[in-house]
């Protein structure tokens, strides 16, 4: 049997459990230690990856979510980091009637991407009054991430991170989003404020704060904009959220 | 700057980073998983840094994959690559086994069949990961739970492999006892056959007896068996780098440092008597 046969069946041995899978690789207890080998380190890699998101969801249902997943999905990173990455889609198309267990999954992800995400020095209020708000553009701190929810999911998720009674699932009669962002070396969240999320998609692809405020100024009117665009930056400097202002 | 590893060194585990940050930790090194810090940037990182200019820096990596009959990945390279840039370590290892196949990765290290096909194979993948690292890397002989038909003994395959690549070895004495029981074999035979001089670092380790075989756990104490081929090891390599390591069952890190002065009296008991002699 050449070497990339023999990978080749040890995988399907892996994925498929199946009985011939092991028979082609000589069977014996040995086959059995490393097919739980790998479904151990993949369940312990969701548990710790979706830590809140399986405490909602209670240990039987994420661990019957997490056995089907690994039966799914197998493995295709090097890194056991990103397992993870499909199961928040996963688990949103296994509870279609419960946004919040897909959203409280997708917290979880993101703040776990936020904390390992690029460095970047938080912009000093001070270095504003150099700025030349002709021609400014704000620049976000890399880590920053913008989560679209539906549901109370990050009530429900800080609840469960601070060992409270998470409050009952509600379902947001308008969408919403919370803003990701590592203050130092810790990841924060919260929601965002009117605008806020047009105003950060505006900055992230180029546009300068004075056309930012023209764009605002076509819903706000002139003066209500530039008050909505700076109380904004003002807020986004003292939360160490801006990176540049270039 | 990249520092030479000597002495007695520990795994840097989670519930112990604040002793390495600080410095306090009574080891001469430390090491880490290395695919735990090839990420962007934030805490784990950060901690890193810290902690290696307090000690000396072994990187161990679990996800080369060197057995791989369809390569290496790039990708995984370069990002190795950035991060061995990045800390500067006295080492940089991983496993004489194979993780992934095609687009699949196992997270386990899974078993080679020791032919000289899987030679050729394995002594190709090193040339290209030392060659993308820019240094010499070590590797770790695995323990296994299967044994596939082969050409050669798993020591016969190591020398070899470290003739023809010019890389070291990482002497896992947990391993080779795990294996042994497993096999059938003696670990002083496996000893006697291994090229000590290739020896850069010793890893020490502890394991649990399931129904049929040995299952090498890394939650427990180091065994007397184990420690026994340790001295056994040391007699024959002289004294080597040497390190526990304990990744789950974790205890107080005095506990880990009172098993470390263990290996550090049978290091300083066969050294005299060598001298002696």
């Amino acid at each position: 049997m050449s070497l990339l046969t023999l990978q080749r069946d040890f995988r399907d041995w892996l994925v498929t459990g199946d009985d011939s899978a092991a028979a082609a690789l000589g069977g014996g207890p040995g086959t059995l230690v490393y097919q739980n080998n790998y479904r151990t380190a993949l369940v312990s890699s969701l548990a710790e990856t979706f830590q809140r998101h399986a405490l909602w969801l209670g240990e039987e249902a994420f661990e019957s979510a997490a056995a089907r997943y690994i039966d799914a999905r197998p493995p295709s990173s090097w890194t056991l980091d990103a397992y993870g990455e499909d199961f928040t889609d996963f688990v949103a198309t296994l509870w279609p009637d419960d946004p919040e267990v897909g959203e409280s999954a997708l917290i979880d992800w993101t703040v776990g991407q936020v904390f390992v995400g690029p460095d970047a020095e938080a912009l000093l209020p001070e270095a504003l009054a150099v700025a030349d708000w002709e021609t400014a553009v704000i620049r976000a701190v890399p880590s920053l991430l913008v989560l679209p929810i539906t549901t109370n999911a990050d009530a429900i998720w800080q609840a469960l991170a601070t060992g409270e009674a998470p409050p009952p699932a509600e379902t947001a009669e308008h969408g919403t989003a919370l803003l990701v962002w590592r203050q130092g070396l810790e990841p924060v969240f919260r929601r965002a404020e009117a605008h806020e999320r047009d105003v950060l998609a505006w900055s992230a692809a180029g546009q300068g704060f004075a056309a930012i405020c023209e764009r605002l100024a076509e819903t706000l009117g002139e003066e209500a904009a530039v008050t909505a665009a700076g109380t904004l930056l003002g807020r986004w400097l003292s939360e160490g959220m801006v990176a540049a202002v270039d | 700057m990249t520092q030479h590893l000597t002495g007695f060194g520990l795994g840097m585990r989670r519930p112990h980073y604040r002793s390495y940050v600080d410095g306090t930790a009574p080891v001469d090194f430390i090491e880490v998983i290395s695919e735990n810090f090839m990420i962007a940037g934030g805490k784990p990182l950060d901690t890193l840094m810290k902690a290696r200019a307090n000690y000396p820096l072994a990187l161990h990596g679990v996800s080369m994959s060197i057995g791989s009959a369809d390569g290496l990945r790039g990708d995984y390279l370069a990002e190795l690559r950035r991060l061995v840039d990045m800390m500067e370590p006295a080492v940089v290892s991983d496993h004489l086994c194979w993780t992934r196949i095609d687009q699949f990765n196992s997270h386990d290290l899974l078993s080679l069949p020791y032919t000289e096909e899987a030679l050729d194979a394995v002594c190709r993948n090193i040339d290209r990961a030392q060659e993308a690292l820019g240094r010499r890397m070590l590797f770790e002989n695995p323990s296994s739970y299967i044994a596939f038909p082969g050409a050669m003994t798993e020591w016969e395959f190591l020398t070899a492999m470290t003739k023809r690549t010019g890389c070291g070895l990482l002497l896992d004495v947990n391993n080779i006892h795990v294996s042994a029981v497993n096999h059938g074999f003696a670990g002083e035979d496996y000893l006697a056959g291994v090229p000590m001089d290739a020896v850069g670092q010793i890893h020490l380790a502890g394991h649990v007896r399931g129904e049929h075989l040995l299952i090498d756990t890394h939650d427990q104490p180091v065994p007397d068996e184990v420690w026994a081929l340790y001295r056994a090891a040391t007699e024959l390599a002289g004294p080597v780098p040497t390190m526990i390591e304990r990744d789950d069952n974790i205890p107080e890190l005095e506990e880990l440092c009172a098993e470390l002065d263990v290996a550090r009296v049978i290091s300083a008991d066969v050294a005299g008597t060598r001298i002696a002699a």
